[in-house]
């Protein structure tokens, strides 16, 4: 059997499939019916069009490059950042922001963490509040206007996914948004991460 | 969906085993398998035994590690591990060993705090992770963020409001009075407030502020400029400015208003932790 499934590839691409395919199901599949991977935590709401568009400023940065979004379930990370992050969490998230490396802190519980003075200043010179960062400034972000145009398809795209958008949010997708800045957006959407679960440590 | 991962997860298991026991034996021991690479050829042997029973052993430790943690299915393991009780065992551990540290330093006045080197330590710590990104390792604040080491407390310096000041944060307001003063306006009122903080200015302009000044300031900063410390109006009479004290700088604040915030700690720390920290801003202050 070794012999033939070597000498015919065809074959063993179709195995390799299959058994690729077996492993990623068994650890997928069950996850897609577990209610806490898959349901909103309560208080959670999908985020407002402008921190949507400071979601994407976020990514546009690259600021999960270098920040994760996610404290484990760890004594010294609960500690340090809040409450671990759990999925309900998470389920608007599209795509999810956990990062992989930390060469800044762990951004999942920021919100409400510095005032937002603290932001601007720390966005426009980093080394103006933290003498010892390594962050580089975003000194555009000060000046440059949002792009409205895309807002609705923005979330429209969001809601095709499972975000639940209204059509009334839709409509008045760029109410307000007129005379913000980008760093108005990136702030409203830092400012919200992780406010809903709080825990005294 | 618990049983499509039990037979799945055990399945493999034996699968693995059923691969492992084929390949053990081989029709014609000592034959080669017939594969010809630049003249070399390659015996089809069975495995040695030494590396078959350490197979056999890896799939055993499977079958334990999944009786005892949790991996098939929806069942616990026997051991009732997951990621959240390992943390709480933790925390659990934590709190019998540095609880009553904690405790015990909450319990202690204030100022006696202030006074004990080993709760400093702890108390700088705190103050690292928690103050030092707007009031700076050192505590000397900078450009917007009050410097913990000087005499001025915009909103008090007993004890009680420096634990509430870190407990519940604060909001500053001041409001941006440009179109109500007018650029004018706004430049007599900053000539008038650099006379009382003691700085030359030009008398005429600064006559026409204090007309102003006493019209909308006063509520908050008192006639004689002393600030109000229960909402945070700092004192304009000493030489201490947050946003610094330039002709420019002042007229900027009257015509934009400043909401400096302060971030509540009440739900991210202990009451105990709080009352060690509030401790290390006394000391700093009396250090300078």
């Amino acid at each position: 059997m070794n012999e033939f499934i070597e000498k015919n590839l065809g074959v063993m691409m179709v195995l390799i499939v299959f058994l690729v395919g077996f492993g990623g199901a068994v650890e997928i599949i069950p996850l897609m019916s577990q209610k806490v991977v898959t349901e909103p935590i309560e208080g959670l709401k999908p985020l407002t069009p402008l921190q949507l568009e400071g979601r994407d400023i976020y990514i546009r940065e690259g600021c999960h490059v270098c920040h994760s979004q996610m404290i484990r379930p760890l004594r010294a990370e609960v500690e340090r950042y809040g409450h671990y992050t759990v999925a309900g969490e998470l389920v608007y998230n599209h795509p999810f922001l956990w990062g992989s490396k930390r060469t800044g802190p762990d951004l999942a519980r920021v919100g409400g963490l510095y005032s937002d003075d603290w932001h601007r200043a720390h966005l426009l010179d980093p080394r103006s509040v933290v003498p010892e960062s390594n962050m580089p400034a975003f000194p555009w972000l000060f000046e440059a206007e949002l792009d409205l145009e895309t807002v609705p398809l923005k979330l429209r795209a969001l809601r095709i996914v499972g975000v639940p958008y209204t059509d009334e949010d839709i409509a008045n997708a760029t109410q307000g948004l007129e005379d913000k800045t980008e760093v108005d957006a990136l702030l409203a959407y830092l400012q919200q991460l992780g406010t809903i679960l709080k825990e005294r440590r | 969906m618990s049983v499509f991962v039990v037979a799945g997860t055990l399945l493999s298991l034996a699968a693995c085993f059923l691969l492992l026991h084929l390949n053990r034996h081989v029709r014609k021991p000592g034959q080669t398998t017939g594969h010809s690479y630049d003249g070399i050829e390659e015996y089809d042997n069975p495995l040695p035994a030494w590396w078959y029973w350490s197979f056999v052993l890896t799939i055993i430790y499977a079958l334990g590690y999944l009786a005892y943690y949790p991996g098939l299915g929806n069942f616990k393991g026997l051991g009732n591990w997951s990621q959240v009780s390992q943390l709480e065992k933790e925390q659990k551990l934590a709190e019998e060993k540095y609880g009553s540290i904690f405790s015990a330093y909450g319990a202690m006045p204030l100022d006696e705090l202030a006074e004990n080197s080993k709760a400093m330590k702890m108390g700088r710590r705190l103050y690292a992770n928690n103050c030092s990104a707007c009031h700076g390792a050192t505590g000397t604040g900078s450009f917007g963020f009050p410097n913990l080491t000087d005499e001025e407390w915009m909103w008090g310096e007993t004890n009680e409001d420096i634990v509430t000041t870190i407990t519940h944060g604060r909001n500053a307001a001041m409001i941006a009075w440009k179109d109500i003063l007018q650029p004018q306006g706004v430049v007599e009122v900053a000539e008038y407030v650099s006379r009382m903080a003691g700085q030359e200015v030009d008398e005429e302009l600064a006559s026409k502020g204090k007309a102003h000044y006493q019209t909308y300031c006063v509520v908050c900063h008192g006639a004689n400029g002393k600030g109000q410390k229960s909402f945070g109006a700092p004192d304009l009479t000493n030489e201490v400015w947050l946003y610094g004290d330039s002709r420019l700088r002042i007229q900027d604040v009257i015509s934009n208003g400043r909401n400096g915030v302060m971030p509540a700690f009440k739900n991210k720390l202990s009451g105990d932790k709080i009352h060690i920290m509030a401790a290390y801003v006394k000391s700093l202050r009396r250090d300078s």
